[in-house]
């Protein structure tokens, strides 16, 4: 296996009280040493719920999952899906780490950072205090915070936003992990920390050749960092393919949507957006055909009522770039093509 | 030149805070807003951008004197508001409303959609046309949501939508001056552009001039006919939307624009980024002289000792020694 | 902090000499002559002016207060000639009905009292946060589900219900613990007596806050389980035990410390049911006797106690979470 994660047609359901929900559906992602794959998605696409079940956080009693997580550490790779937990544990924050979107919340408040750090290295390494020690002090440097050896000594509450994200990238980053999980990792954070702490996490990668699985909901910030891009909706990834791909010529209807209604800095100030209309859908009554299908200007184009009766396929002529809908590629590749490039001037 | 809807002179907030210093409280300030002047016109929208901090928020409300300003000058339509009782607001107040930023929190979950946005006219104690019910239908209607949901309850209601029952309940009573505080930012990216342009399309049927507060450039760019930029509690920048965005002058609106992350992998790739050091300082002890010294590329010796004033360069006014 | 120390304990020692003014005040303008009520039913006027005289009861009242307050300090003395008598320093004034200086009655009273207090807290602490622990671990199975019928027992059924309880069957028809009737031992002499004397009033006390702490326990350990925090210590790899036992108990016990402390000082205060219910020689009991008897000498005394132990605890409490928790030890 050369990649470092695969996921592969993941399903993640569970109850609610208002029925059962498809937070997942279908699911493949894969990621492969020194690359950034993004997936991208409003609120409800199901791209927390995917990123959480790669390490096995997702919420255990309740949930029903199904599907292959391949994790590779070395010689041997294990499917998160199947595994027992505390082999599961073995591999978070030693061959999978994560941060998360609030930095503010995510540290322990009554612990000095120091401690928090080499705990994460202690629980792989047990014993091994010195070494601890040395490793969170040499890790905070290399996130950029400086004084660590007095800053290691200190509460989270004493750092800024920006300094605590870079305090739990340095947590993350404790064992050498192979992948890093980044959910939302600036979304807390204004715009010139963001800047900051994207740079962080580009020069990392590059150092280190770790794989980042990035969720996101800033097409912005997936244009800045992402090589690959997953764009979910309603539970089920709608396109998939380089960043090129998916911000130049998108083939799904939703990427579009989603790409024409962002505002933009540049020319076209006082130009009216372009909204996609209506709601997302509930995703414990989604339509039987494609979840977009009530949304969508393009239905016209496709087989009539195929898009109200069938569920697309995550389909497309090249391998590297794919996406889910009825109306022919051809049409849609030089249709939204020239619509992007439109909205782009 | 017709005169503005509303002049902001000198406006300062400064909100009272204590250390214990031994058996003494020392007393502090956070300066909030610390002296900021601008005008706004009839029918006009100004953003008002910066970072967390900056004052942003609590200079929407002073301006609305929803909070009291600790010294400067309001003046709406001429009339000096700012030492106005709030007896005397309350006459005032059907001409100047807020939207706020979280929807879910600003509405009454207790209470129905139709009570919601009738509220206004309960406390102006006004009867609007044809009766409150059919009055709260139309306005149901031009902010996109179905009259029949006039009894609904707010957690029936997705986020944008939400934003809408805010919307309406602000444009009720036909208001000159709206404050919208952050309206879109709790909202997803398909939403928010429904909810900008909703705005934007009442904003030019109505004629109501806007203070549009956002941390997020790209939208204040586009629905701002001016924009002023915010940095610990004063005005660094502030130009028409266009000469700001092409050029700007401030090194802090270089530095904001440089940072905004645009959807175009292209562009982002060859793009020349400034990355500012540090972060933002407290606005209790905040830097002397000009305030972005401590984060600035371009910073002299004058920076730290001398307060730059806002003053005209080029089309723009600067607050900056060294402006671009 | 040792400033932030010295500040509190200013404020206290202020608030602690305005509860003594208060409550001095306030049982000194009751319609009660207190000195007709030192002599018993052969009184004449003339013993009545002669007692009011030697208490001091003839002078103003600020004055009164005066003699009261400066003889905690530095004893006070009565009457005069072969009448006179002393009580030392601390003084908290004389008890006719008993004829003991105040102090000393409560130098007898107090340690039952702590005894019962300590004691119980230790049992209900271990047992309440231990449940509550149980049945958050095992949220909505059977552990939760044995805790919550605990906690609806416990806190239903009132000290004077399960007390009565306890010495009817335990006592006196089953026989388990034998009626204790040599009064309190201190452990030091003899544990098994100790025991014998304290077990029953500790489980009656301790049945109704383990309950609460319980409770208190469960929904803290619930809330903080759902914290951002442990989430991350998850995604370190912890186990689930660690991540129980430290993580979320550590942030647990700022708010467990508070209320335990405050409930501990409740108790000094006045056990007063359980104390007379098991006729322990406590200070509850002490105080309502004294309230029966109209000895307001007593009763201003283990009022002010009452009140002096309340605000002190609550200062412990105070430090005690400034040392707890990281952001309020740094302001």
């Amino acid at each position: 296996m050369k990649n470092l994660l695969e996921i592969k047609d993941l399903k993640v359901t569970f109850p609610t009280d208002d029925g059962f929900v498809q937070a997942v559906d279908g699911v493949s992602i894969s990621v492969a040493p020194g690359e950034t794959v993004a997936i991208v998605g409003e609120s409800g696409s199901g791209k927390t719920v995917t990123s959480l079940s790669v390490i096995g956080l997702h919420n255990r009693k309740v949930t029903q999952i199904t599907g292959s997580i391949l994790v590779k550490d070395k010689d041997e790779s294990l499917d998160i899906v199947s595994a027992p937990l505390d082999k599961i544990r073995s591999y978070r924050g030693r061959v999978v780490s994560m941060i998360f979107q609030d930095p503010m919340s995510s540290l322990h408040p009554y612990y000095k950072i120091g401690s928090q750090l080499a705990e994460a290295y202690l629980v792989h390494h047990p014993g091994k205090k010195e070494e601890a020690n040395k490793k969170a002090l040499e890790m905070l440097s290399l996130v950029g915070i400086p004084e660590p050896q007095v800053r290691a000594k200190e509460y989270p509450h004493q750092f800024s936003g920006g300094m605590r994200q870079r305090v739990m990238i340095a947590m993350a980053l404790m064992n050498d992990p192979a992948v890093l999980i980044a959910d939302e990792p600036t979304t807390a954070l204004d715009v010139t920390v963001q800047a900051q702490i994207l740079q962080l996490l580009k020069d990392l990668q590059k150092n280190l050749n770790m794989g980042i699985l990035l969720i996101t909901h800033d097409l912005g910030v997936v244009a800045q960092v992402a090589d690959r891009v997953h764009v979910m909706y309603a539970g089920r990834i709608v396109e998939q393919g380089n960043v090129d791909d998916i911000f130049y010529s998108p083939h799904a209807p939703y990427t579009l949507g989603l790409l024409k209604s962002v505002p933009r800095i540049g020319s076209r100030g006082s130009e009216r957006l372009k909204a996609i209309p209506g709601q997302p859908p509930s995703l414990i009554n989604l339509p039987i055909g494609c979840a977009f299908a009530p949304r969508c200007e393009y239905i016209s184009l496709a087989d009539e009522n195929s898009c109200e009766n069938l569920r697309p396929q995550l389909l497309g002529n090249s391998d590297s770039h794919k996406s889910r809908c009825h109306v022919p590629e051809e049409k849609r590749d030089k249709l939204f093509t020239a619509e992007i490039k439109g909205a782009r001037t | 030149m017709s005169s503005p809807l509303l002049s902001v002179r000198n406006l300062q907030k400064y909100f009272p805070t204590s250390r214990n210093v031994g058996f003494r409280k020392e007393k502090l300030q956070v300066k909030a807003v610390d002296g900021i002047s601008f005008d706004l016109m009839k029918g006009e929208t100004l953003g008002l951008v910066g970072e967390s901090g900056c004052g942003k928020t609590t200079a929407g409300r002073t301006i609305l004197k929803l909070i009291e300003p600790t010294a400067g000058e309001i003046i709406f339509e001429g009339q000096d508001i700012t030492k106005l009782r709030p007896g005397l607001m309350t006459p005032l107040r059907a001409q100047m409303q807020i939207i706020f930023q979280d929807p879910f929190s600003a509405l009454n979950p207790r209470q129905t959609v139709g009570k919601i946005i009738a509220a206004p006219f309960e406390i102006q104690k006004v009867t609007p046309e044809g009766g409150v019910k059919k009055e709260v239908a139309g306005l149901m209607q031009r902010v996109g949501l179905n009259p029949e949901h006039y009894n609904r309850y707010p957690h029936e209601f997705s986020g944008g939508q939400r934003q809408r029952i805010g919307i309406a309940r602000a444009i009720a009573l036909k208001p000159k001056l709206i404050v919208a505080d952050e309206p879109v930012s709790a909202l997803d990216v398909s939403i928010q552009a429904q909810v900008i342009n909703l705005i934007d399309d009442l904003q030019k049927a109505d004629g109501i001039s806007i203070v549009f507060i956002a941390h997020d450039l790209s939208v204040v760019q586009h629905i701002s006919d001016r924009v002023a930029v915010m940095y610990l509690g004063k005005i660094m920048e502030l130009a028409k939307t266009e000469d700001l965005f092409t050029a700007p002058h401030h090194p802090y609106t270089t530095a904001l624009l440089s940072a905004v992350p645009q959807p175009d992998p292209r562009g982002e790739r060859n793009r020349e980024r400034i990355i500012l050091k540090g972060d933002l300082p407290s606005p209790i002890n905040p830097p002397a002289g000009c305030v972005f010294n401590t984060r600035c590329w371009k910073v002299q010796e004058v920076c730290r000792s001398k307060t730059p004033e806002l003053l005209t360069v080029g089309k723009s006014q600067v607050a900056c020694h060294f402006p671009e | 902090m040792p400033r932030f120390i010295l500040r509190r304990a200013y404020f206290a020692t202020l608030t602690i000499l305005l509860v003594s003014i208060v409550v001095y005040g306030v049982f000194s303008i009751l319609p009660f002559d207190p000195a007709a009520l030192t002599c018993g039913q052969k009184c004449t006027p003339a013993i009545v002016e002669a007692n009011r005289v030697k208490l001091g009861f003839d002078k103003p009242l600020w004055q009164q207060y005066w003699l009261f307050l400066s003889g905690i300090f530095l004893g006070r003395t009565y009457g005069a000639g072969s009448a006179e008598f002393t009580c030392p320093a601390p003084s908290f004034g004389y008890s006719f009905n008993e004829n003991m200086c105040v102090t000393d009655m409560l130098a007898e009273a107090l340690p039952v009292t702590i005894n019962l207090a300590i004691g119980a807290f230790v049992i209900w602490i271990t047992v309440g946060v231990g449940l509550g622990l149980l049945a958050a671990k095992f949220r909505g199975r059977y552990p939760d589900t044995i805790s919550s019928v605990f906690v609806l027992l416990g806190t239903s059924l009132p000290t004077f219900v399960t007390g009565l309880f306890f010495l009817i069957y335990v006592t006196i028809k089953w026989k388990i613990v034998p009626l204790s009737l040599e009064g309190f031992t201190p452990i030091t002499e003899s544990p098994v007596k100790y025991l014998q004397y304290f077990i029953l009033p500790w489980l009656t006390l301790a049945i109704l806050y383990a309950a609460f702490y319980t409770r208190f326990t469960r929904a803290t350990v619930l809330e903080t389980l759902g914290e951002d925090y442990i989430r991350t210590a998850r995604a370190k790899g912890l186990s689930e035990r660690v991540v129980l036992l430290k993580h979320t108990m550590r942030a647990a016990l700022a708010p467990i410390t508070t209320s335990a402390g405050l409930d501990i000082a409740g108790l000094i205060g006045g056990a007063i049911i359980t104390e007379s219910i098991f006729n322990l020689a406590g200070l509850g009991r002490m105080t309502l006797q004294a309230v029966y008897e109209f000895d307001l000498s007593v009763v201003v005394a283990t009022t002010i106690l009452a009140a002096t132990v309340v605000i002190t605890m609550n200062l412990i409490v105070d430090i005690a979470y400034g040392y707890l928790d990281p952001r309020v030890r740094m302001k």
